[in-house]
């Protein structure tokens, strides 16, 4: 196609459309209910689009299209705050930021850091557009030259970054990333559906979604961490850097931010990958080409300026094998699939031939999108940021309402909530005994990707092996294929170079206690060791190789690992235990009582059902724990029940019934599911 | 907010209602009101699917054709293929009339076939719509070519097909294929028939089939430019119940066809009644919409008749079109029939489905 004889009127057409007062009306609208819904971890796109596809029936279709991409487009934004602020990964598209934004958050710079974030989402987001305005008339040809075989390097290039990721030692990161590979193999096979470690157990069957893992693995650990320490989340009590600094932080890094934009969109591009990688792949680029590595995890502002820049710049990457392919690359593209057809417009090839002016109408809405949303989340952020002065206790129970009602959109069972509990303790041993979290957060993001790749390219390429062996080996060794493996392994090679480098937890010498830290690593092993006989015991040959292979891997890194671990003295940093090595060993309150807070808010809701429990929740918490006067107990505890039932209601969401709901038949706020 | 608005409402027509039985006398009325009120479709499949699509086409114009046009809500709950929801319409829905269940031939496929998951049971429910659709297979452009010729002389083509795996709907175009003799290797593990186009248009598979709606947008572009040619369809029922051409793709013939074409005998035998079985199961009488177990007379008739009155809309016909295909869209008595055809299979045919699974494809379903 050429560019200048169609593209351009069409771009030009676009502009028209959009730059209308009543358009940039309704791109803001949907860019404000996008920021509302943004904020509440694990809701995301999804919830906020079926929020506003009743509507969009009727609506004229340039109008609903601005409201539909406004809200699409801030939510990888303004879940950013949840990320930072309070170590909540709001989605899969904030998980990287988490680790350096939220440790920058602690240290009394949480305004820099949001500002850099949103000032990177803001350029990730720009940038993406303005490559998609040329790119999207050629990716046809491209996008489809990315095959299985393709899809599996990079799978596997994302799962290489376990290597840069592992933090003190390699092989518990080995341990860490099979361990999530195997939490994400839990529950129906995804070839032929055979049922692996679920012990008939219903709930398992279906697996576990991200949401809980993000929330268990991540926020319940750092949040009970802050809840003894019982201080403000910035620990010095105040506000250092400003959002200004953040933004010359983004100036100073900005080729940093254009190669991790870069990464973005082409991520995006491809279907089959979905935004789970992408900040990963981002992060640990970040990591690879940085000088000084010392600070990563404790607060280094490029480890938040790289993922922020990617996540935005997927999206509009994303856009193309949604709007070309009609293959959504996740669950809020899904919708917004649905959301055109009610406006009148099917994906598909047709919106680069006869609707490429709609075509771009999409992707400009969206970067002008992102430059509102942005604008707004960087105009408030110095205010929000405020939030990390305040005493801890008094955000706990409006964390716990929010992370528990982000848990129960999982599936919508109380059990989510008992999973949740399960996986956070899991998170809080890992985090003691500094296991690599983000390296069981990627095995478990990627598990699915990599068994179905794996078998499928197996079984298309035994079929073109079938036709001719040059016809196997063009389809298995594409460029494509070959210029990814030696990115991986060149990334591997980094990584393993520098994994002696990195991480040195503290200068100082510890006599660790050795039996806890072996006790867990045993326990892993162990874990290793079920899923290998439960693999084992898989009736279909297809869906046994990938949990018997994870599992055998890492059972024998398990036992390599405690063999390590047996011969080396009680000095070295295998035996780490923040219990004894940091600050927690002083921390005023206990590790287990603070969980029971938590637990006890579950059987609260077994009991009352959700919205009584939580309300008993907030009084009894903050009486007991934050010790505030009744008066402020009730104003808290109104403003955070009644946001609750506020957003539930405008988002048609139900609350976890508990046994009283079962006894007597309540209205709705009260009623559950 | 529709929840909000429902408490609100209530405690205003309770208060309203109160205070008028103090002033007349109320004489009770079988007429049903609905207004203020909020129904919820619940839609086992998550957002975007077809079942959503078609739930969100349908559920404004059902709230116009209810009397008090209340609110039409649809609800996503997926999980364990749709299981998961029709377990819980079936475990808690009340049968006021307020909550309605959407179903597909996916949630259809494992009650027939006996999934140890299935919580549920047709016979309890009570049907007031039923939708059918169809389903197209096609080739790549050389593969087609032949095709057309000759069928035969692609038969022993080896065939790559990516497949949601063979207990879903792609049981019907595997057993149709497997019967002309073909020798299909699905790749099992694709999330939806979205991902097995893209395969087709990667080159990596080369058979695949589509439902009508999405054949109509995404592979009639792909016929157009000469990179997919037809193959044939599954058909549609008329009212005898005999397999017809699709009334979509009346140019396409149909599977049955196509068997006679290449075997020079009609399709008869355990295998045909099996697939007729699955194919009325899964596309004839492929969405349905339910009211609980329990559900009154009246609110059963209430919602037949808007779903009726929606079906005979002037320009039904125009706007149906693009998002549903041409396929009947049945009600009241009709409606039931196709209920019947769709969830009762015959023991037998269950039976050969289960053998054939297991020893095709290692599929076992456990007990």
């Amino acid at each position: 196609m050429d560019f200048f004889d169609t593209a351009l009127p069409a771009l030009g057409e676009a502009f028209t459309l959009i730059f209308t007062f009543k358009q940039i009306g309704w791109l803001m609208i949907g860019v404000l209910l996008g920021l509302c819904v943004g904020v509440f971890p694990g809701l995301g796109g999804i919830a906020g689009l079926s929020l506003v596809l009743p509507f969009i029936y009727g609506m004229d279709p340039i109008s609903g299209l601005a409201m539909m991409v406004g809200l699409v487009a801030v939510i990888p934004t303004s879940d950013t705050f949840a990320s930072v602020l309070m170590g909540i990964p709001g989605s899969s598209a904030s998980q990287a930021t988490v680790l350096d934004g939220f440790p920058l958050s602690k240290n009394g710079q949480a305004a820099r850091a949001l500002a850099a974030a949103f000032t990177s989402s803001l350029f990730g987001g720009l940038f993406g557009a303005v490559v998609l305005t040329f790119f999207i008339v050629i990716a046809r040809p491209i996008v489809l030259a990315f095959g299985l075989p393709e899809l599996l390097m990079l799978t596997i290039l994302g799962l290489s970054m376990v290597g840069v990721l592992a933090g003190s030692s390699l092989l518990k990161g080995i341990v860490a990333a099979c361990l999530g590979l195997m939490v994400g193999a839990i529950g129906e096979a995804p070839a032929q559906g055979s049922s692996r470690l679920d012990f008939g157990n219903w709930y398992l069957m279906d697996g576990f979604q991200l949401v809980i893992i993000g929330l268990g693995i991540f926020a319940i650990p750092e949040i009970i961490a802050l809840l003894r320490q019982d201080k403000s989340i910035s620990s010095s009590g105040e506000l250092g850097a400003g959002w200004s600094q953040g933004v010359r932080d983004w100036w100073e890094n900005r080729w940093l931010s254009l190669r991790c934009s870069t990464i973005g969109v082409i991520v995006g591009v491809i279907p089959g990958l979905g935004g789970s990688v992408v900040d990963w792949i981002a992060y640990g680029h970040t990591m690879q080409t940085a000088k000084d590595k010392s600070q990563f995890g404790k607060g280094d502002i490029r480890g938040v300026i790289g993922p922020e820049s990617s996540n935005n710049a997927k999206e509009g990457g994303g856009l193309v094998p949604t709007l070309l392919f009609g293959i959504p690359g996740s669950g809020s593209m899904a919708v917004f699939i649905g959301g055109m057809i009610l406006l009148g417009y099917d994906a598909g090839p047709q919106m680069i031939t006869n609707d490429l002016h709609i075509t771009y109408t999409v992707v400009w809405s969206l970067a002008i999108a992102n430059v509102f949303g942005a604008g707004l989340c960087l105009f408030l952020s110095g205010g929000i940021a405020k939030l990390t002065t305040v005493r801890f206790p008094l955000l706990v129970p409006f964390l716990f309402m929010m992370i528990a009602f982000a848990a129960f959109q999982s599936k919508q069972t109380s059990w989510d909530l008992v999973a949740l509990v399960g996986i956070a303790i899991l998170g809080i041993f890992m985090r003691r005994f500094d296991w690599s979290r983000p390296a069981f957060l990627i095995g478990f993001v990627l598990s699915d990707q990599a068994e179905v790749y794996t078998y499928q390219v197996v079984q298309v390429a035994n079929s073109k092996f079938s036709q001719g062996t040059d016809i196997g080996w063009s389809y298995v060794l594409s460029p494509i294929v070959i210029t990814l493996m030696v990115i991986t392994i060149v990334s591997v090679w980094l990584g393993a170079r520098q994994a002696g480098s990195l991480h040195q937890q503290t200068n100082k010498t510890y006599h660790w206690n050795k039996t806890p830290a072996v006790v867990f690593a045993a326990f892993l092993g162990l874990f290793m060791l079920v899923a290998l006989i439960d693999g084992t015991m898989v009736w279909t040959m297809t869906d046994k190789v990938f949990p018997i292979t994870i599992a055998t891997v890492g059972l024998i890194t398990s036992i390599l690992l405690l063999v390590k671990m047996r011969r080396q003295a009680d000095t070295h940093s295998l035996f780490y235990d923040r219990e004894i090595g940091e600050d927690e060993k002083s921390a005023p309150h206990g590790l287990w009582p603070m969980m029971g807070w938590f637990v006890s808010l579950l059987a609260l809701n077994a009991a009352f059902g959700f919205v009584i429990a939580i309300s008993l929740f907030f009084i009894i918490f903050l009486r007991v724990q934050a010790k505030i006067s009744w008066i402020r107990i009730l104003v808290l505890t109104a403003c955070g029940v009644s946001f609750l039932v506020f957003m539930a209601s405008m988002l048609n969401r139900e609350f976890p019934s508990g046994l009283l709901q079962d006894m007597v038949e309540l209205p709705w706020p009260l009623r559950g599911r | 907010m529709n929840k909000l608005r429902r408490v609100i409402n209530k405690t205003i027509i309770g208060l309203a209602a109160g205070t008028l039985a103090l002033g007349f006398s109320v004489t009770a009325s079988a007429e049903v009101d609905l207004s203020g009120k909020t129904v919820e479709w619940i839609i086992p499949f998550s957002e975007g699917g077809g079942s959503d699509k078609w739930a969100r086409f349908y559920g404004p114009l059902l709230s116009e054709a209810l009397p008090g046009n209340p609110t039409v809500v649809v609800k996503n709950m997926p999980g364990a293929g749709s299981t998961k929801g029709a377990n819980w319409f079936a475990a808690n829905a009340r049968p006021d009339g307020m909550t309605i269940l959407g179903t597909s031939g996916s949630t259809q496929f494992p009650f027939l076939l006996g999934d140890p998951r299935v919580k549920f049971d047709y016979a309890d429910w009570n049907i007031v719509l039923a939708t059918a659709t169809g389903g197209v297979a096609y080739l790549p452009a050389d593969l087609g070519a032949k095709w057309n010729a000759d069928p035969k002389s692609i038969l022993d083509t080896r065939f790559i097909y990516g497949s949601q795996g063979a207990t879903r709907l792609d049981l019907v175009p595997l057993l149709a294929w497997q019967m002309l003799g073909m020798k299909v290797d699905p790749v099992f593990g694709i999330k939806g028939r979205g991902d097995g186009r893209l395969m087709f248009e990667r080159g990596e598979a080369n058979i695949d089939y589509q439902t009508s709606s999405a054949f109509l947008s995404k592979v009639t572009p792909l016929v157009k430019e000469g990179k997919a040619v037809p193959m044939m369809t599954w058909g549609a029922l008329d009212a005898n119940g005999n397999i017809v051409r699709d009334p979509t793709f009346p140019e396409i013939p149909t599977f049955k066809e196509v068997y006679k074409m290449v075997k020079g005998v009609e399709p008869s035998g355990d295998a045909w009644d099996a697939w007729r079985a699955f194919f009325i199961a899964g596309f004839p009488a492929q969405k349905m919409v339910f009211l609980p177990k329990g559900a009154s007379e009246e609110m059963i008739s209430t919602y037949s008749n808007a779903f009726k009155s929606v079906t005979e809309r002037p320009d039904f016909a125009e706007i149906s079109k693009k998002r549903l295909g041409v396929y009947p869209q049945a009600t009241g008595a009709e409606a039931a029939t196709f209920k019947k055809m769709g969830t009762a299979v015959d023991e037998k045919a269950k039976q050969w489905v289960k053998d054939w699974l297991l020893s095709r494809y290692g599929v076992k379903l456990k007990k």
